[in-house]
């Protein structure tokens, strides 16, 4: 990834007005599917991703099935016009590695070994994408995951960090993505102070690489919040703005 | 669509207690260090009919891989570089639980982490590689067989993937009255870079490196890491179930540095003597 053009003003601000430190605008809906155990719609800048959970239920075929634990299953999925030029349907080998590394890193928050020889199924599906789609997806599924009612130990957060005009930044956008020089996607739990998620592309020195964990691990806490907020919204409702109040 | 269940071997029991005495204790059950790599050998020029190759064993394990050039479009949104193809197979030979048929997600994630090491590091400056900008380029192919899978796959095909480039003379071509005409010449690759990854895993608290496909089994979470001849990281990518605090995190980067460097200068030694 080769940088062309400024991506940061004189005055620190990025192409969409934010400081280096900044998230993108986030909006969490819990429970928008009627059909699903759990689900959640995410707007995460122009990111809009839907997650679905179905389960725990019957495996199939039944031969996947485990004796001491759950089968967790994810399909991270993007529509045909999701991106700006249309994206073939049929899964790609991106979306098979996003999908591999999305449950993984949500299976460690989950407590598999309470439903032995069962399935739970985690659609993560892009509708919009913006940069950091997988972050966004991962935090929707988890929230999902919450509504659905699983046992957990852990809600997962996710945000990335990157690099940009040589500066570290927070939760890149998607110009940000493509003509930035780093891209650090971090999966997180912050209850358990433990990364489930972490991937890199691009270059970074051992410095700018601890920096960059560490500012996504600040965003991550931050998005938790707002995970953590959604939740207590669906199940709570005006109770929680009350207390705020108070 | 990705599902939980491993494909990896079974450890029995009893031997999976012995390697986990043996870890708190900070030995494995091969005799290594936790942090000492396996022997390492590369054959360059393998395969004569490639315009590059490499045989890599990292202890049992074993992989080719060969470079193919050849002229093509270029990438949506990168009309200005030559074009770079990873690809891996674990071949039928490698273990009696791989079924031959169409890649599984793990066999993906390999050539794309392996991929990534390569391109976001920049080994190869993919800009010199253009015929005609936005019409015809150079494409280059790398394709790795593993052909006896024993664990960490990523450096194993990683290392063979890097070498069979550095060692290859690739095609020349020009484009003559509207046509390209491969000119009988060849060339050395325009590498810029060496690009190591190097894998950890953690089994409970301990975190080791270049596992074994027995220890791959009993491992908690994996991360693989790949560095740049001036020690700088250009690809990270964190795999299996588990999780891994932000200090070993960072243990495993410095790590990934200083054995990368090891396996860099040997890399470097053989192949520059064929080159």
């Amino acid at each position: 990834m080769t940088q062309t053009k400024n991506l940061i003003d004189e005055e620190g601000k990025r192409t969409d007005g934010r400081t280096i430190d900044d998230l993108r605008e986030i909006k969490i809906t819990v429970g928008v599917i009627r059909n699903a155990d759990g689900s959640a719609f995410i707007e995460f800048g122009r990111n809009k991703i839907i997650a679905a959970v179905y389960g725990p239920r019957e495996v199939h075929p039944k031969h996947m099935a485990l004796p001491d634990r759950c089968v967790l299953k994810c399909r991270y999925h993007m529509s045909p016009f999701s991106t700006d030029t249309r994206k073939n349907p049929a899964p790609s080998r991106r979306e098979v590695e996003i999908s591999k590394v999305m449950r993984e890193s949500l299976e460690p928050a989950l407590i598999l070994e309470d439903y032995p020889r069962a399935t739970i199924d985690v659609f993560v599906e892009v509708l919009q994408a913006d940069g950091g789609s997988r972050c966004a997806g991962i935090v929707a599924a988890s929230v999902a995951l919450a509504d659905a009612g699983i046992n957990m130990r852990d809600i997962v957060s996710a945000c990335a960090a990157g690099k940009v005009d040589d500066r570290i930044v927070l939760d890149v956008n998607d110009t940000e993505d493509k003509e930035g020089s780093a891209d650090m996607p971090v999966a997180y739990m912050p209850h358990l102070d433990q990364v489930t998620l972490l991937q890199l592309d691009g270059i970074l020195t051992r410095d700018q690489f601890n920096e960059s964990l560490d500012k996504a691990i600040m965003g991550c806490k931050k998005v938790y919040e707002i995970q953590k907020q959604a939740l207590m919204q669906k199940y709570f409702g005006n109770e929680t703005e009350l207390k705020e109040e108070q | 669509m990705s599902s939980s269940k491993r494909s990896t071997i079974i450890v029995e029991h009893l031997r999976k207690q012995q390697m986990l005495e043996a870890i708190s204790q900070g030995k494995r059950l091969d005799g290594r260090d936790l942090g000492e790599m396996r022997p390492f050998e590369i054959e360059l020029n393998v395969i004569k009919k490639a315009d590059g190759s490499a045989r890599v064993k990292l202890g049992n394990s074993e992989v080719v891989a060969g470079i193919k050039v050849e002229t093509g479009e270029p990438f949506e949104g990168l009309e200005d570089k030559g074009a770079l193809i990873v690809s891996a197979e674990v071949l039928p030979t490698a273990s009696p639980y791989v079924e031959p048929g169409p890649p599984d997600e793990e066999t993906i994630e390999l050539a794309r982490v392996v991929d990534r090491g390569i391109r976001e590091s920049e080994m190869l400056d993919l800009t010199k590689l253009v015929l005609v900008p936005g019409k015809i380029v150079y494409v280059i192919f790398v394709d790795c067989s593993i052909i006896n899978a024993d664990g960490n796959l990523f450096d194993a095909t990683s290392y063979a993937a890097v070498s069979a480039l550095l060692s290859s003379q690739i095609p020349i071509f020009e484009i003559q009255g509207g046509n390209v005409i491969n000119t009988g010449n060849r060339q050395e690759p325009p590498a810029t870079t060496i690009p190591v990854s190097i894998t950890s895993i953690r089994i409970g608290d301990a975190v080791l490196i270049d596992p074994t496909a027995e220890e791959e089994a009993c491992m908690d979470a994996r991360i693989t890491i790949t560095t740049n001849s001036i020690g700088n990281f250009a690809a990270v990518q964190k795999g299996s179930t588990g999780a891994f605090t932000v200090e070993q995190i960072k243990k495993a980067a410095d790590t990934a540095r200083i054995k990368g460097e090891d396996i860099r200068v040997k890399l470097e030694e053989v192949t520059k003597k064929t080159g």
